[in-house]
């Protein structure tokens, strides 16, 4: 694991002039990711912000070969290139020392939802690849609708907070957990405001054979209505509060690698963020209780199985 | 395998054991691989020379079609040789790729054993398939016998990667990927030679000072730009079908044109087709000569790029026409063959009157019987110089 100055040093394969927003918790994960190996990379990127960002043609953020081919199906699509690889490289057209690895790049929408299927097959068909799932909570690019990644009693534009619905009805889907059942060598929960616990996984995940997976918090500025200077600190109390609980699965154990020292009440998260503003209205209250049990029955699952073989 | 010894072979072959065996003996680098009927025993043939190390191309058992395709994609733009197979459902599914492949310049060989599509759900023969991706950007052609669709199977890897699109290449469901027909086949290294190395100038995992980028966003200021270039490689494809079918003919002695006329010099009448029932169309002409009509057929091999200018030269001259659709556009105006060809037509000094006649959907059966009626409806029009119904369902 590389220290923060030589991580400074490494090259950047991300560069500036993309069109994402101030204050977006893409660029800080994806550089950082980008510098965790020393392989030549290769990249593929589901439709949404980080696609429609940093590829406007003729301009491209990537500094490494990329691609994009459609919503649902960045985890597919590497599971072609990286094929070709083997089959390239078993046929003597690639050299023997080249070391390549693979990363296919999602949304919460196009991993949670559409890409679920595909992500599923190619985890199952054991390709060497790293999928990593950037989520801010809804379908962003499109205008904040909502996902099967969005929290409980958020407000998106197709769960909206109104006079009957306080906004999204339902939990979070638990994809890292799904992930997991597909028996993953390595598999993880990450987010940038912890650039170390974020790095140090994005090392393993790289450096080990098959698939792997990280599920990395990401703020959304607009669709979170926060300021952009608050994302780091949102991303921080998402893991103090434990909505986004750290840890990881190696080899079929489970750890989690942060505990925060003092567990913090959901609605230090949950305050700041405009999308829910309409839980701190009468009768908001109950939709807050309902929210911090789940927070609390997931995180308690955690810690039990924190340090156990899982599979 | 005895037929490796003998420069041709005859053997009797089912068209999807021909289309595997062409597949085997291109040897492509990756095979993305999901089952369907009537195409399956062309994976799962396929499956098998993998198995037994007959071939050493890269299997990818996807987990579906839209990932059979966007895993061929994603192979094809890291330099990768792909061919695939599928019918009906699946081609549906990969609808949303099969726009990007072609879109990316990619040239991916599919084989679609044409099927109908659901509802009601029907395994057996039709071209609605094929047909709802006739605008998808991929050269089509297609196959009567079970030896073109090997002969076209190896045609479209020189096509595909000399135009830079994919193709497809179409047979009939049952009729020809089930039925063993006598042919030839060509012996590997004849094969290998015929299709040679494949090396793309760029490609994701080609070493380079600028990293290749696919499939970036493209606003209006450039988006049209590609397209026009996309639609000038398609143009272009028709050319390049005819001079691989040349080498081909001069190679394996089998000549391909982009139509195939049966008695249409001094013909009156003739029936335009796609395809197995082709046959059927000519015995009844062969009938009707006979009887001293002058009838003929007109079958399409190539499709896309539709070969406009040769039809019309091939239809000139003629009183009346009927296009046999096994598809429906549901369009209350006739099948998509009835459409392009009555328009290709259209500039000739004296037209043929142009008839649709929609048949066979659902693996109906098409007889010798149905093409003389379809003749004799054509005779009455010249005859009586009146088409009482453009468009009309046979075999029902
Ligand atoms: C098949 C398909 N359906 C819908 C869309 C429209 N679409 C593009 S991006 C997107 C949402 C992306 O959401 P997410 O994956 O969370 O990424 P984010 O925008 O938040 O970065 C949608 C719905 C599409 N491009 N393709
Ligand atoms: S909308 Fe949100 S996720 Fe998309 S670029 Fe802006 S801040 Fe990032
Ligand atoms: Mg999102």
């Amino acid at each position: 694991m590389a220290n923060l100055k030589e991580l400074a040093q490494k090259e950047e394969l991300f560069t500036g002039g993309h069109r994402l927003c101030a204050g977006c918790g893409i660029p800080p994960i994806v550089r950082l990711v980008l510098r965790s190996t020393d392989a030549e990379l290769v990249a593929a990127t589901a439709t949404g912000c980080l696609e429609v960002g940093t590829t406007i043609y003729p301009y491209s953020s990537w500094r490494i070969p990329w691609i994009h081919s459609a919503f649902e199906n960045s985890a597919a699509t590497i599971s072609g290139v990286e094929t070709a690889y083997r089959a390239l490289k078993k046929r003597g057209r690639i050299p023997k020392d080249r070391d390549m690895k693979f990363i296919a790049f999602g949304g919460d929408g196009g991993t949670y939802d559409i890409g679920l299927q595909s992500l599923s097959g190619a985890l199952e068909r054991g390709h060497d690849f790293l999928y990593l799932c950037y989520d801010n909570g809804a379908y962003m690019n499109t205008g904040i609708q909502r996902s099967s990644a969005t929290p409980l009693g958020s407000n998106t534009t197709t769960s909206p907070a109104g006079e009957v619905i306080p906004g999204k009805e339902e939990w979070r889907k638990d994809l890292t957990r799904i992930v997991v059942a597909h028996n993953v060598p390595y598999a993880a929960q990450a987010s940038p405001h912890n650039w170390k616990d974020l790095e140090k996984k994005a090392t393993k995940a790289l450096a080990t054979k098959g698939p792997t997976f990280l599920n990395v918090m990401s703020p959304c500025p607009l669709g979170w209505y926060t300021k952009p200077e608050d994302s780091i600190q949102l991303a921080k109390l998402s893991t103090d509060t434990c909505y986004w609980p750290l840890y990881e699965v190696e080899d079929g154990v489970l750890k989690v690698t942060y505990k925060p020292r003092e567990k913090k009440p959901i609605v230090e998260w949950l305050k700041p963020q405009g999308r829910f503003k309409h839980l701190f209205k009468p009768g908001g209250d109950k939709v807050i209780e309902q929210i911090q049990e789940l927070i609390d029955r997931e995180w308690n699952r955690l810690l039990d199985l924190d340090g156990k073989q899982i599979f | 395998m005895a037929i490796e010894n003998a420069k041709e072979a005859q053997v009797g072959l089912t068209g999807n054991s021909a289309v595997a065996l062409a597949m085997k003996q291109v040897n492509p680098d990756v095979c993305p691989a999901y089952p369907i009927t009537p195409s399956t025993a062309i994976i799962e043939t396929f499956s098998s020379y993998v198995a037994d190390g007959e071939v050493d191309t890269e299997l990818i058992t996807v987990e579906s079609e839209h990932s059979a395709m966007s895993a061929g994609i994603g192979a094809a733009a890291a330099g990768a040789r792909v061919m695939t197979a599928t019918s009906a459902q699946g081609l549906a599914l990969m609808w949303e790729m099969l726009y990007i492949a072609s879109g990316m310049r990619l040239p991916i060989v599919m084989t679609n054993v044409n099927r109908a599509l659901a509802a009601p759900i029907n395994i057996h023969c039709d071209h609605s398939d094929s047909m709802g991706a006739r605008d998808s950007g991929w050269i089509q052609l297609y196959s009567e016998t079970v030896q073109e669709s090997y002969d076209n199977v190896l045609m479209a890897v020189r096509i595909a990667e000399k135009v830079k699109l994919p193709v497809m290449v179409c047979l009939d469901g049952f009729i020809t990927s089930h039925a063993i027909e006598n042919m030839e086949t060509i012996n590997d290294a004849d094969v290998q030679e015929f299709v040679g190395e494949y090396e793309p100038e760029t490609s994701l995992l080609k070493e380079s000072e600028l990293p290749a980028t696919y499939g970036a966003m493209s606003l209006p200021d450039s988006y049209m730009v590609f397209k026009k270039q996309q639609s000038e490689a398609m143009s272009g494809a028709k050319k390049v079908v005819e001079e691989v079918s040349a080498e081909f003919a001069q190679k394996f002695g089998r000549e391909y044109g982009l139509l195939d006329s049966y008695e249409l010099d001094d013909a009156d009448v003739a029936i335009v087709i796609f395809n197995s029932a082709t046959g059927t169309t000519r015995v009844a002409v062969d009938e009707l000569r006979k009887e001293g009509h002058k009838v003929g057929v007109l079958r399409i091999r190539l499709f896309r790029p539709l070969p406009h200018a040769e039809i019309a030269e091939a239809l000139k001259g003629l009183k009346a026409v009927a296009c046999l659709d096994r598809v429906d556009s549901f369009n209350d105006f006739g099948g998509p063959l009835f459409n392009e060809v009555r328009s290709s037509i259209y500039d000739l000094e004296e037209r043929p009157k142009v008839i649709s006649r929609i048949y066979g959907l659902g693996g109906r059966d098409y007889k010798v019987s149905d093409a003389r009626s379809v003749f004799e409806e054509l005779l009455g029009i010249v005859e009586t110089g009146t088409v009482k119904e453009i468009t009309k369902y046979i075999t029902i």
